[in-house]
């Protein structure tokens, strides 16, 4: 079964039509980049998957159920901006997720924030931005979910941090869940996924292999991008 | 070992070339034990499905081979790890002679030119040309 699937999946804001008959599937074990220039429709998408938004016409499961509470227990999050509590110190937010999700994997978190050097007496609002980046990543792909969303997870971090996120996903990696990653810094992403999606205007342009794509045409999923979206 | 890739070819076909390389020059002796498929992917920075593929194609060629529990291991076939040595070697002579081609060289300038290089050939005649 697919872990995520929308059927002629529409979405609108007034006037605005952010998302227009999208039909796709993400399959487990899969690591797929959701991608589209700014205002494509990247973040409604992920919205409309955990719940935070509802369609305005078709359809969108998470493992065959409509997105609600019981699709919240298989899907881990990652907003695009920082939205654990600041006030917090490492282990308040450890016993706070442990609290939340039965899935929790407290030892797992605890692994990487130890390999990080940081201190279970540190509040999260002492902490730089990417530091706080890499802990809220750490809180989300610690819990042992069906689907991770991770919403820019590489957006204004350096080079440094982006590698240890990336390496942070791929050492989490499940073969029966799966990873959507939406981000336009493609080159960077590009070796870690399976798949990408395109949108672009809330529609579907293509959705392929990584590797068929640099199979067929020679170029790489950046040079891709740039050629079909060229402004 | 350092991983790099270009724009212009598949990741898994990159993988099993740079895993041979690794395995002609010793960096994964003949009978070692390779790690795992999710270490090696979080090493190169690359998809563990890209990883198994790169791996599962060794596997095929006889140049790794996985036992059910142990893991995968490098051949002890050391003719066939020096056949695989020829054949990336051919591929980099292949690449070369095609840049020497498009600039222009003849074959006998460029065999001239690699002699000079490496300090076979004390005299030559074909640099002066240039």
């Amino acid at each position: 079964m697919s872990v995520l699937e929308c059927k002629d999946l529409c979405k609108s804001f007034g006037h605005a039509q952010a998302l227009d008959h999208v039909s796709l599937a993400v399959e487990p074990g899969r690591i797929v980049g959701l991608l589209g220039p700014n205002g494509s429709g990247k973040t409604t998408l992920i919205k409309l998957a955990n719940g935070l938004l509802t369609p305005s016409s078709g359809e969108i499961t998470v493992c065959g159920m409509a997105p609600g509470r019981e699709s919240h227990g298989l899907v881990s999050y990652l907003p695009e901006r920082t939205s654990i509590p600041t006030w917090m110190t490492t282990t308040q937010l450890l016993d706070f997720y442990g609290d939340f999700y039965s899935d929790f994997r407290r030892d797992a978190a605890e692994e990487m924030l130890a390999h990080l050097n940081i201190q279970s007496r540190q509040r999260i609002k002492q902490m730089s931005k990417g530091t706080r980046e890499k802990v809220q990543l750490i809180m989300v792909m610690s819990r042992a979910a069906k689907l991770y969303l991770l919403d820019e997870p590489i957006g204004g971090v350096d080079p440094a941090t982006r590698d240890y996120i990336l390496s942070t996903i791929i050492g989490n990696y499940d073969p029966e869940a799966a990873v959507v990653i939406s981000t336009h810094l493609i080159s960077d992403v590009e070796k870690v996924l399976d798949e990408v999606i395109f949108i672009n205007q809330g529609r579907l342009v293509l959705q392929s292999s990584v590797d068929d794509i640099r199979e067929e045409k020679g170029m790489s999923v950046d040079e891709l991008f740039r050629e079909v979206f060229k402004c | 070992m350092r991983w790099q890739f270009s724009n212009d070819a598949p990741i898994y076909t990159q993988l099993i070339r740079q895993i041979k390389v690794g395995i002609v020059s010793g960096g994964f002796p003949p009978g070692e034990r390779l790690p795992s498929v999710r270490d090696l992917a979080t090493e190169a920075g690359v998809n563990p499905n890209t990883m198994q593929r790169a791996l599962m194609e060794l596997e095929r060629d006889g140049l790794v081979y996985s036992q059910r529990t142990a893991g995968r291991f490098v051949t002890e076939d050391k003719a066939m790890i020096e056949t695989a040595k020829r054949g990336l070697a051919e591929r980099h002579i292949k690449t070369f002679l095609e840049a020497m081609l498009n600039l222009g060289f003849q074959q006998e300038e460029i065999v001239s030119l690699l002699r000079q290089e490496t300090g076979e050939e004390e005299t030559n005649h074909v640099s002066s040309g240039m």
